[in-house]
């Protein structure tokens, strides 16, 4: 009854951690390419890259996998997999058998095809090792350019901000997070920034990186203009890490697809987090989602299946944060582009809520220094019994009322 | 050096060693005390790190941040007046023995 687990980030440390938990008794062996000891992965655009930051925090300590009777192999990539032989192949040669396989591979930021992305200077943040070169890098920067107007880029910008840096960020798209969250709130993010010094370079892409003897010295902009730069990090947006499943012949679109009990197209073989696409909860459609608590949440749910059997499917809202200078934006839920927006609060004192609806239907709730707007949306969106729009729109509203109100009614 | 005991939720009490700068959750979770999730790694924005601080501790905490007290509301673990976010309890140097009841759940 052997379990094996590939990619030992928050994904695959909880499927370790929650099978013992729910009192699992087969061999656990969780194997990560990388060799750092397991970490938690957003203070790296954080905290971590401000003055004064220590080390990574762990996600869990060293005691706790061998107490817990955890195989942890660290520095062993999986290389491939043979779902008919239920075999995998490690880096090392090594190749061990399973009775069920757990994908955690987690996404990889998606490279810029630009000339001069080679150059010494340019870099990505998505591992400890590019954090750590990035944070060293940025010691005896003074000109910082961000390529991507994510919440990651702008989480890095913030931080080298914050350290005195020059900052300049480059986003194809009109406005910041487009993607990502209504603009209202990429209002106030941007508006942040703006104050803060970042300058925000918008509707413009890069051309190509220029350097002088293998090193960075400027960006150079479709529009033509040139930003001095001695330290660029690219940020826009990620891929699945589904290659692994891809070439075992797995079912693949944007990540490894998996039905809604988290099961790959071989049933023996789950995916969870980053790597994974799942059936939305709202729309018939798969959605792939990039958080710590989707990892975590699917995480449970597949020890569960794989320790009891079949259950329940997997339905948990998601929800996200970031931090950037004084703002604490949480989302919960997923919007989509066509949805209908209704604005709570005071986004001129960046103190709002954005509820999102799909025909009338509360989907998402994004909030900008609300915590209490989204503790109740996400209790709302759980209990499956969130406000319409005419309700939301009505004078007055207040999510956090509504919902102490309705509580009991589930 | 400052002592944390940690009573869990079915009676048994760990004492772990405390360090100044480190919050309450880091030190807990260096430690494996069980029941501490922290899920979010610090940020109070998940609050699964929650603890009840004992009377004689709870004197010694600095105040709750108004952060910290809304993200309260969301606790699994019914709140009391005693509730604290232990990612927002940094450790004191001059902190004694200190005791934390951890909830039944977290989640
Ligand atoms: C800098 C940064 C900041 C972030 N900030 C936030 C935030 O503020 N809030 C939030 O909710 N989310 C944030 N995220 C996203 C969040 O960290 C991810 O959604 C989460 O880590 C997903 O967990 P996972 O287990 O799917 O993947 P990961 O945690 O990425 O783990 C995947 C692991 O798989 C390993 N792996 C991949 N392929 C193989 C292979 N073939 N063999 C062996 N091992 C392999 C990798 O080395 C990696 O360790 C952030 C991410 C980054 C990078
Ligand atoms: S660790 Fe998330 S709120 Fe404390």
């Amino acid at each position: 009854m052997t379990t094996v687990i590939v990619g030992a980030g928050h994904g695959g440390v909880q499927v370790a951690a929650s099978l013992r938990a729910e009192g699992h008794l087969g061999p656990v062996v969780l194997v990560d390419g990388q060799e750092d000891f397991p970490y938690h992965r957003p203070q790296l655009s954080k905290e971590f890259l401000g003055p004064g930051a220590g080390a990574a925090q762990p996600l869990r300590s060293r005691s706790f996998f061998t107490d817990q009777e955890i195989d942890l192999r660290l520095g062993t990539a999986a290389v491939a997999l043979h779902p008919a032989e239920r075999c995998l192949e490690f880096s090392d040669g090594r190749t061990i058998g399973y009775t069920h396989l757990v994908l955690a591979l987690g996404s990889t930021v998606r490279n810029l095809q630009v000339p001069g992305v080679g150059l010494d200077g340019v870099a990505r943040l998505a591992t400890l090792t590019d954090a750590a070169r990035v944070r060293k890098r940025l010691a005896t920067a003074r000109h910082v350019v961000l390529v991507g107007g994510g919440f990651l880029g702008l989480e890095i910008a913030a931080a080298c901000v914050g350290a005195g840096r020059a900052v300049t960020l480059v986003e194809p798209q009109d406005r910041v997070l487009t993607r990502a969250v209504a603009p209202a709130v990429s209002d106030a993010v941007q508006r942040a920034h703006t104050q803060a010094g970042t300058v925000l370079r918008l509707g413009t892409g890069v051309e190509r990186f220029v350097g002088r003897n293998g090193r960075i010295q400027a960006v150079i902009l479709a529009d033509g203009s040139e930003i001095p730069a001695d330290l660029v990090v690219v940020a826009v947006g990620a891929l699945a890490n589904s290659g692994l499943a891809e070439r075992a012949g797995l079912a693949v679109d944007n990540g490894v697809l998996v039905d809604p009990w988290l099961r790959t197209s071989d049933p023996a073989i789950f995916a969870v987090g980053d790597c994974a696409s799942h059936p939305d909860r709202e729309r018939a459609v798969a959605r792939r989602v990039e958080c710590v608590q989707n990892a975590l949440d699917q995480a449970r749910h597949v020890a569960s299946t794989i320790t009891r059997g079949i259950g329940e499917p997997y339905d948990k809202v998601p929800w996200f944060w970031t931090h950037q200078f004084d703002l604490r934006v949480q989302t919960v839920g997923l919007g989509f582009a066509d949805d209908v927006c209704v604005v709570l609060g005071e986004p001129d004192e960046a103190s709002f809520s954005v509820c999102r609806f799909h025909h009338d239907r509360l989907v998402a709730v994004e909030s900008v220094n609300r915590p209490q707007d989204h503790i109740a949306a996400r209790r709302l969106l759980s209990r499956r019994l969130p406000p319409d729009l005419p309700e939301v729109g009505s004078a007055g509203f207040d999510l956090k009322s509504h919902e102490l109100s309705t509580r009991g009614a589930a | 050096m400052p002592s944390l005991t940690f009573v869990l939720p079915d009676g048994t009490r760990r004492t772990v060693e405390g360090k100044a700068g480190l919050s309450v959750m880091q030190v807990a979770m260096a430690e494996d005390v069980p029941g501490i999730v922290a899920e979010c790694g610090g940020n109070a924005m998940c609050a699964t790190c929650h603890v009840y601080a004992d009377a004689a501790t709870a004197d010694r905490l600095p105040p709750v941040t108004d952060v910290e007290d809304e993200m309260l509301d969301s606790t699994a673990s019914p709140r009391t007046s005693s509730s604290r976010l232990s990612c927002q309890v940094d450790v004191e140097e001059d902190w004694g023995d200190t005791t934390f009841v951890v909830p039944d759940t977290q989640l």
